[in-house]
């Protein structure tokens, strides 16, 4: 301490002679760090315009090119006896009933294996293992979980059904169990965050009025959740509805109605976009009847998108809105 | 406040424990509006909901456990399945390979390599892109747009991660592929004296660079939210004291808010290369897929990543086939587990918050 007061006032002494001008800014400077602010602010500005560009395209050419096919007929024919760019018996040619029932019963499947993995398990993070190392662990697998690629979980599906059932096993509840994979680290993440935000005074009052803890949890604690767990359950659904790939391996694509969640190959919306993509042209040569249309494929897959993106969007606004109007209200 | 409760929640608990506790549940959502009277009257006596109490305490560390057990399973049942891929009649193995990759690998480290090195090349690339452009709109909307239209444009941003991946790359094979062909061969002509830019550029540009190109957008939503996360707490003291100090904005969020956010940042992007490494529809719809360890990301035909390789493959393939695909799918899902891992890791309890 005393040495290095004497070392200071022995630097003192010396009185270095400090040129403060040499710091001054000078114009130019200020004006290079003025256009410097100037520039990165207009940098940061245009990453975002950037970024709405291929939203906007996406959403305008789905819409411009979805429209011409989307219609009723569209939506209450599925694709059997659609022969290439051939009109069917009814004018149509063709149209996604069967990937419409496919997607509802996959994912309905989906949801009922994941919402109640989901909100016992935020339940056992928040109520029973709260910061405990086996609640750290839990959660960081959980993040884990969130990042497996889709197709992983459908090989995962295909690879489990293939060893339990029998090899090659492909029908919709295969392509559930896949999507349930994905579907849980969100349920789980958006549940743990909804239960964590209750009140602690809420539980006390409850445990202090001689009730037991499961009735706390299922009367007060969900309860008082139940919104915040609901729009995330939705938005999870909504993740999970527009999955191509696991389904792709997992349950397969047919072009009849199939309604049996167990037996038998099943279609989603998105495997249909996929597979009508994928045909490419049909051939509407010399032979073919009248309304043969080429690039029928094309438009079907682009009208199958549009439902698809309104399915989702709806969904997403209701996942928002109902966490908006019921949300817990915070200090 | 009982009697209140009492209709509501018994609809509530059916749709809480559709299976979970389903002879428990009843009972209690009978009993409910008896449970006071129960409760304070005799508590010496054994709780009618003691047991209720500890089927829902089983079914809570259940449901922990399970997702210790789902991963377990993930990787039991991918091994189980990849494993004639490793095991099996070498003639068998090796025919399968070339069948799979056209007579061009007859093991399975040269059938994965070239893979493996595409879909690192691919989603490389689309972080390198999409990374830039993410931490900008992530400061634009915490630092610079107005509070009222932040929310809004967090909100423009998540409707990005909300298209699913099916009509990217319906999009992009067929809106972008034709848009960005002649600027891929301008690229090609002018810069083609970089080595990644040689041409020939790929016509129509199904090519590594388009698919990088739409990966970006995609992954761009989950960095841009785990940025904004961490932007926005960036300690609000520091960056008044360098305003007041005469910092420009910029200075600002150099000098207090980035070097704060750098750990977040590292973090944000591997979540977003965990996306790029599996996702696998828009690379199978837009690439014109290639075997080769090529580096020319305008060129037709030069890579292939693993996710769209099994896609593509499995539906043709054979029983050694499918195991040889399901092993490369398993060290598509180890590389993955490990790339999350590091990422969670590094910002320390996660970044959800």
């Amino acid at each position: 301490m005393a040495s290095a007061q004497g070392h200071t006032s022995a630097q003192l002494a010396a009185k270095p002679v400090i040129d403060f001008d040499r710091f001054r800014p000078t114009r130019s400077s200020i004006r290079a760090r003025k256009r410097r602010n100037a520039l990165m602010t207009g940098l940061i500005a245009l990453s975002f315009v950037v970024a709405l560009i291929p939203l906007i395209s996406v959403l305008w050419v789905s819409l411009s090119k979805g429209l011409k096919r989307l219609n009723w007929d569209f939506l209450t024919h599925n694709m059997s006896g659609v022969v290439g760019g051939n009109p069917t018996a009814t004018g149509g040619h063709g149209g996604i009933l069967h990937a419409i029932i496919g997607t509802l019963e996959v994912t309905a499947g989906a949801m009922i294996i994941s919402v109640p993995i989901g909100v016992m398990c935020a339940v056992f993070l928040v109520e029973y293992a709260s910061g405990g190392r086996m609640a750290r662990a839990i959660s960081l697998l959980v993040d884990v979980m969130s990042g497996i690629p889709s197709i992983v979980a459908g090989l995962f599906a295909f690879s489990m059904f293939a060893a339990l059932v029998g090899p090659s096993t492909v029908n919709g509840f295969s392509g559930s169990v896949a999507l349930s994979l994905l579907m849980i680290p969100t349920v789980v993440k958006t549940s743990e965050d909804m239960l964590r935000i209750v009140p602690g005074d809420l539980r006390e009052a409850a445990y202090a009025l001689g009730v037991t803890k499961q009735r706390t949890i299922t009367k007060i604690v969900l309860r008082t959740a139940l919104p915040g767990i609901v729009s995330g359950v939705i938005l999870a659904i909504a993740r999970v509805i527009g999955e191509t790939a696991p389904l792709l391996i997992a349950s397969g694509f047919i072009a009849s109605t199939n309604p049996n969640l167990f037996s038998g190959r099943m279609t989603t919306l998105p495997v249909y976009v996929y597979n009508e993509y994928s045909q490419g042209l049909a051939v509407c040569g010399p032979g073919s009847p009248a309304g043969c249309v080429a690039g029928i494929r094309m438009e079907r897959a682009w009208a199958a998108a549009l439902a698809l993106i309104v399915v989702v969007l709806v969904l997403n606004l209701l996942g928002r809105l109902v966490s908006k109007v019921f949300s817990v209200q915070e200090k | 406040m009982s009697k209140t409760l009492a209709p509501q929640s018994a609809t509530n608990m059916a749709e809480q424990n559709p299976q979970g506790v389903d002879p428990d549940a009843v009972s209690v959502s009978v009993d409910v509006s008896a449970a006071p009277a129960e409760a304070s009257a005799a508590p010496t006596a054994p709780s009618p909901g003691r047991t209720a109490d500890k089927v829902f305490k089983i079914c809570a560390w259940s449901a922990g456990i399970l997702i210790f057990l789902a991963l377990a399973a993930v990787t039991i049942f991918l091994i189980l399945r990849a494993l004639p891929a490793f095991t099996g009649d070498p003639a068998v193995r090796s025919s399968a390979l070339e069948s799979l990759s056209g007579g061009r690998a007859s093991n399975f480290a040269s059938y994965v390599g070239p893979l493996l090195f595409g879909t690192i090349l691919i989603a490389g690339l689309s972080l390198l892109l999409a990374f830039p452009v993410s931490t900008g709109i992530a400061l634009f909307i915490t630092h610079y747009a107005p509070r009222k239209l932040s929310t809004a444009l967090s909100s423009v941003v998540d409707l990005l991660a909300a298209i699913p991946s099916v009509i990217y790359g319906l999009w992009g094979a067929l809106v972008l592929v034709p848009a960005i062909t002649g600027f891929w061969n301008w690229v090609a002509t002018y810069l083609g004296w970089i080595p990644i830019f040689a041409g020939p550029a790929a016509a129509p540009a199904r090519s590594v660079a388009s698919v990088a190109l739409v990966l970006a957008v995609m992954i761009l939503p989950i960095i841009t939210s785990v940025a904004r996360d961490i932007f926005a707490q960036a300690p609000r003291l520091q960056q008044e004291a360098a305003l007041a100090l005469g910092a420009t904005k910029w200075e600002t969020i150099r000098l207090a808010v980035l070097p704060f956010a750098r750990s977040g940042l590292i973090s944000a992007s591997m979540l977003g290369l965990g996306r790029a490494l599996g996702e696998t529809m828009a690379v199978l719809m837009i690439l014109s897929p290639g075997f080769s360890y090529s580096l020319h990301i305008l060129q037709a035909s030069t890579s292939q990543t693993i996710a769209a390789n099994i896609a593509s493959q499995f539906p043709e393939a054979d029983s050694m086939g499918v195991a040889m695909l399901v092993a490369t799918g398993l060290v598509l899902f180890v590389i993955t587990f490990l790339v999350n891992f590091l990422a969670r890791r590094i910002t320390g309890k996660g970044v959800s918050k």
